[in-house]
């Protein structure tokens, strides 16, 4: 009973407690008993929220019973990544420097979630204000892989895909900067979508790269996917970058996801694919073969930028970074230094015991490529280059639907492998950063395994706005395959 | 000593409190003086994860005040981040603007002795968010009050026009008029509306060489006067300073001093040995904003008559003096008063002496202003024909506004009811006038003698006239009376 509830899909489980089959108290509740008996193994979660989510769930029930109506995802456990403000709780961004920091209020995606009648679990693990890829840069505890618990689970957004991997709960939102939605999906097998820049309310979302960070679902099913983007899209008059209904209006992702695409092209970018390991070139081949087995046509293009993205982003995302976490100072936000000899050391000391490596190393190099001097030939230039590589999106998607490529050049790496090597780490970020800079929606879906069984995703980007229609395409692959049903086994 | 000339050299950097619903980025409402940190949100405390909007009418007032300072209106403008550590600033950077402000290159005529107008010009105008207050306590520690933080500011940078103290007040005094005439600011410098920094410096000529002293910029300036007593003192500091050192802009750093005002002098608060790295760069949480002409059109509809062009205009068409002219402006309700009761028909010049000699007086008695006190520009209108035309006295005029304030009674009406209507009647006056001249023939005798004792005389009996009639009479026709009589 527990492991038949636990494996549902979000959609299953909300059909069946809307019909009264099933209770959400039974599905919150056996969440729990997975999160008692795997946690201490995977590290998925911050903070947890049993006696909430419990007396949530009871609620939706007994709503259900009285014959009320009830929201989009009434009665389903989700988890929130810990870089999400919750009016309960911590929000710690996985930071020392936060790690009391009660918010006042509800970041809008949590909000729409909990409008939609969701029962949320719990906050999950990430990298230290989502700067990471294996989510060994938590500053508060460490998430293993459940399919492999000597290997990271990618990041920023480990715990939340970790948790969703692991039946820890059904659905979880993360955050995507430059990959954490979607690499954490495809080192752990689930699917995660990072929407279009401005689909998603950023509103209560603690910022590392403001012109770069999306909220988005991780999830096991493309249709759950589509789900949680319909329950968080929309407009909010709170953030000025989320697009208006009148530019761009939401659609119903779900209603029409299984209608075929007729004469689908999609693109591929073979010179820069040859990064990837040869496993997951192979594997990723083999899963665009099935497009074309159903019709498909593949075109080959080139994309002369991306080979700068890397760099270019980790110039605009850290100068953003250096100013976003400026107020964590021990003055007005943030962990204090228990003596200070002076005003100054206030704010040094602080900081220098607050962060950690990696956020430090950010802020100063974000700091640096913003200083008087350097700003045109770091900032500046970045930006120039993120208008070519949008430029070379904007070329390709004349003429074809979408973009696929790997999600990561490799699978889930041992834990410690890359972490005293940041730039081995910033380059596992390489064709995920693209997405991000260009402002584009992507999906990682899952398609295969390398030969330690490790899981690949395969990534499809798709224009801005475009999620109705990429959700179609990847939900094509998955109705072909089974992938998406494998689980990994747990011990502990 | 040598011989020594010297020009002073002044640039103001301007800070305006614009008077909002809300403030700059969030929906709080302005604070006046309110429990510490009581006007405060998520937002505007900088909280982890909020995001600014941007206030419409804030963009709107600044606009309106940079057409009014005649400035080039950006198509296109957009916000950066400035960052700097300080307990006042609670995300540690500025939401302002830096390279595509949403205005530049314009002037201001700020008016000068005489009715003369001098042209200063404005680099810039641009908004951004004000920061919050540190209060310092004598104990060992310091204490944040946020109220502040988040209202909007428009900075005015001007040239460095200004060659004396004077200007640089008459400068100060104009804005304020132009804010107020706007109704985007109260303009109040005691309550912080309006911060003046001016950059000062001299250009000193000696024995034929030219030497520049270093710039010294004032702060904590609360008052106009403080603001004119500073340049004063910055001028002949600096000149102190160059006999003493000879330090010259190239040899000296950029300063920053502040006024204190009890000992009317400036300390040195900092030497700028380079300028601070701001580093700016665009705001990414809000979107660049594009000014289309039919927004400007109508943000252009919103503005007035500028004061000056009020001043000047009352100058020509109505022949006033520049300094009634200049009273009459001070304040754009008394200048719209004074206008609707001439349109009335009341002739300007007797408009204009009834509302400044009487009703500024009462209003200020009252602290409010002339147009609160419940008279309608008609009735002044009326009550300037009844004196233009005789049937009351100039100083009955005086009785009969206040009791129009008092009263509310139509000047006419209040003219009688006080007995205050003039003795025009040839007749009935000249039975007095040959009483009075019958009883002072002393007074009689001297006037037909002539010169300075016969002026003097005459008045004599004027006056007598106008006791025996309690001051009815009309000086105009009795004047004429004896003039017959004595001729």
């Amino acid at each position: 009973m527990q492991d038949e509830l636990l494996n549902m899909d979000c959609r299953q489980l909300r059909d069946g407690i809307a019909s009264g089959r099933v209770k959400s108290v039974a599905a919150t509740e056996a969440v729990f008993k997975a999160i008692e008996k795997y946690e201490g193994a995977i590290g998925a979660y911050i903070s947890t929220f049993k006696k909430q989510a419990i007396s949530k769930a009871e609620e939706i029930d007994k709503k259900i019973a009285s014959g009320e109506t009830v929201g989009e995802l009434a009665g389903v456990p989700v988890a929130v990544k810990d870089i999400m403000c919750t009016s309960f709780g911590t929000t710690t961004c996985a930071s020392k420097i936060l790690e009391s920091f009660h918010a006042p209020y509800n970041a809008t995606a949590v909000e729409k979630l909990a409008a939609a009648d969701a029962v949320i679990v719990g906050k999950t693990n990430m990298d230290e204000f989502a700067m990471g890829s294996s989510t060994e840069n938590s500053g508060l505890k460490q998430t293993v892989n459940p399919w492999d618990k000597s290997r990271v689970p990618g990041g920023s957004s480990g715990g939340s895909a970790a948790a969703v991997a692991g039946r820890l709960c059904y659905a979880a939102l993360g955050s995507d900067t430059g990959g954490s939605i979607r690499q954490p999906a495809s080192f752990c097998g689930v699917v995660g979508l990072k929407p279009t820049y401005g689909r998603v309310s950023r509103f209560g979302l603690v910022a590392f790269g403001s012109s770069l960070d999306q909220i988005g679902p991780l999830t096991r099913t493309v249709g759950d996917c589509a789900l949680l983007l319909n329950v968080i899209a929309g407009h909010d008059p709170a953030d000025s970058t989320s697009i208006d209904e009148k530019t761009a209006p939401v659609c119903d992702c779900l209603g029409k996801l299984d209608e075929p695409i007729e004469g689908l092209k999609i693109a591929v970018v073979p010179e820069f694919n040859a990064g990837a390991e040869s496993g997951v070139q192979k594997v990723i081949a083999k899963a665009i073969d099935v497009y074309k087995r159903l019709g498909a046509e593949v075109i080959e293009v080139d994309m002369p930028h991306l080979d700068y993205a890397i760099a270019a982003y980790y110039v605009i995302a850290t100068a953003e970074a250096s100013s976003n976490l400026a107020r964590y100072d021990g003055v007005h936000y943030g962990h204090r230094t228990e003596e200070p000899a002076d005003y100054i050391e206030v704010y040094s000391k602080s900081r220098a015991e607050g962060f950690g490596k990696e956020v430090k190393r950010r802020i100063m190099l974000g700091t640096y490529a913003l200083s008087s001097g350097y700003y045109d030939a770091y900032y500046l230039k970045a930006l120039k280059v993120r208008n070519l590589i949008r430029g070379d999106f904007a070329k390709v998607f004349e003429r074809c639907d979408c973009i696929m490529m790997p999600v990561a050049p490799t699978t889930a790496f041992k834990i410690g492998e890359k972490i005293d090597d940041p730039l081995a780490m910033y380059l596992s970020d390489v064709y995920t950063i693209a997405a991000n800079l260009a402002g584009i929606p992507a999906i990682s879906v899952p398609c295969g395994f390398d030969e330690k069984k490790l899981p690949i995703g395969l990534q499809i980007l798709a224009p801005a706005f475009g999620e109705e229609k990429l959700l179609r395409t990847a939900r094509i692959y998955e109705r072909e395959t089974d992938w998406h049903k494998e689980k990994p086994r747990i011990s502990n | 000593m040598a011989e020594l000339d010297y020009k002073v050299v002044v640039g103001l950097e301007i800070h305006v409190h614009l008077c909002t619903k809300t403030k700059m980025f969030c929906g709080c409402a302005l604070s006046f003086g309110e429990e510490a940190n009581s006007r405060v949100c998520p937002v505007c405390l900088g909280m982890p994860g909020v995001l600014p909007v941007m206030n419409k009418q804030a963009l709107e007032y600044a606009i309106m005040v940079a057409m009014a300072l005649n400035c080039e209106i950006a198509e296109f403008t957009k916000w950066d981040r400035k960052s700097y550590y300080y307990p006042d600033l609670p995300k540690n950077y500025q939401i302002s603007q830096y390279d595509l402000p949403l205005s530049a290159n314009g002037f201001i005529e700020i008016p000068l002795e005489g009715g003369k107008t001098k042209r200063i010009g404005i680099i810039r105008a641009h908004l951004e968010e004000d920061a919050g207050k540190n209060v310092h306590s004598e104990a060992n520690f310091s204490q944040v009050d946020l109220n502040r933080a988040g209202t909007p500011l428009l900075e005015i940078v001007t040239c460095p026009d200004m060659n004396s103290a004077s200007e640089v007040r008459a400068l100060a005094v104009e804005l304020q008029r132009i804010v107020r005439y706007l109704g985007v600011s109260e303009g109040d410098m005691q309550k912080g509306h309006m911060r003046f920094e001016p950059n000062i410096n001299l250009i000193i000529t000696k024995n034929g060489a030219e030497y520049k002293t270093p710039i010294a910029e004032v702060k904590n300036l609360n008052s106009f006067r403080a603001l004119e007593r500073s340049v004063e003192y910055e001028v002949q500091r600096q000149l102190d300073e160059f006999a003493e050192t000879g330090k010259t802009i190239e040899t000296g750093n950029k300063t920053t001093r502040g006024w204190v005002d009890e000992r009317e002098v400036t300390v040195l608060q900092r030497k700028k040995e380079e300028a601070p790295d701001y580093r700016y760069f665009p705001e990414p949480d809000l979107v660049p904003v594009k000014l289309t002409k039919e927004w400007l059109a109508e943000i252009r509809g919103h503005l007035c008559e500028l004061p000056i062009n009020k001043q000047i205009r009352y100058v020509t068409e109505y022949k006033l003096s520049d300094y009634d002219a200049g009273v009459l402006t001070a304040e754009r309700f008394t200048a719209e008063f004074f206008e609707q009761s001439v349109a009335a028909g009341g002739e300007p010049k007797r408009v204009c002496n009834l509302l400044t000699q009487t009703g500024l007086k009462i209003a200020k008695e009252r602290g409010c202003g002339v147009c609160d006190l419940g008279i309608k520009a008609e009735s002044l209108s009326e009550l300037s024909k009844i004196v233009e035309s005789g049937t009351v006295s100039s100083s009955a005029a005086v009785s009969i506004f206040e009791a129009m304030v008092e009263t509310g009674k139509e000047p006419d009406i209040l003219a009688e009811e006080l007995n205050l209507i003039q003795k025009s009647d040839a007749g009935e006056l000249e039975l007095i006038v040959e009483h009075v001249l019958a009883d002072n023939a002393k007074a009689v005798k001297d006037v037909k003698i002539g010169g300075k004792k016969s002026k003097k005389a005459h008045g004599f009996l004027l006056g007598q006239v106008m006791q025996k009639t309690r001051g009815q009479a009309n000086p105009k026709v009795v004047s004429e009376i004896l003039d017959k009589k004595l001729g």
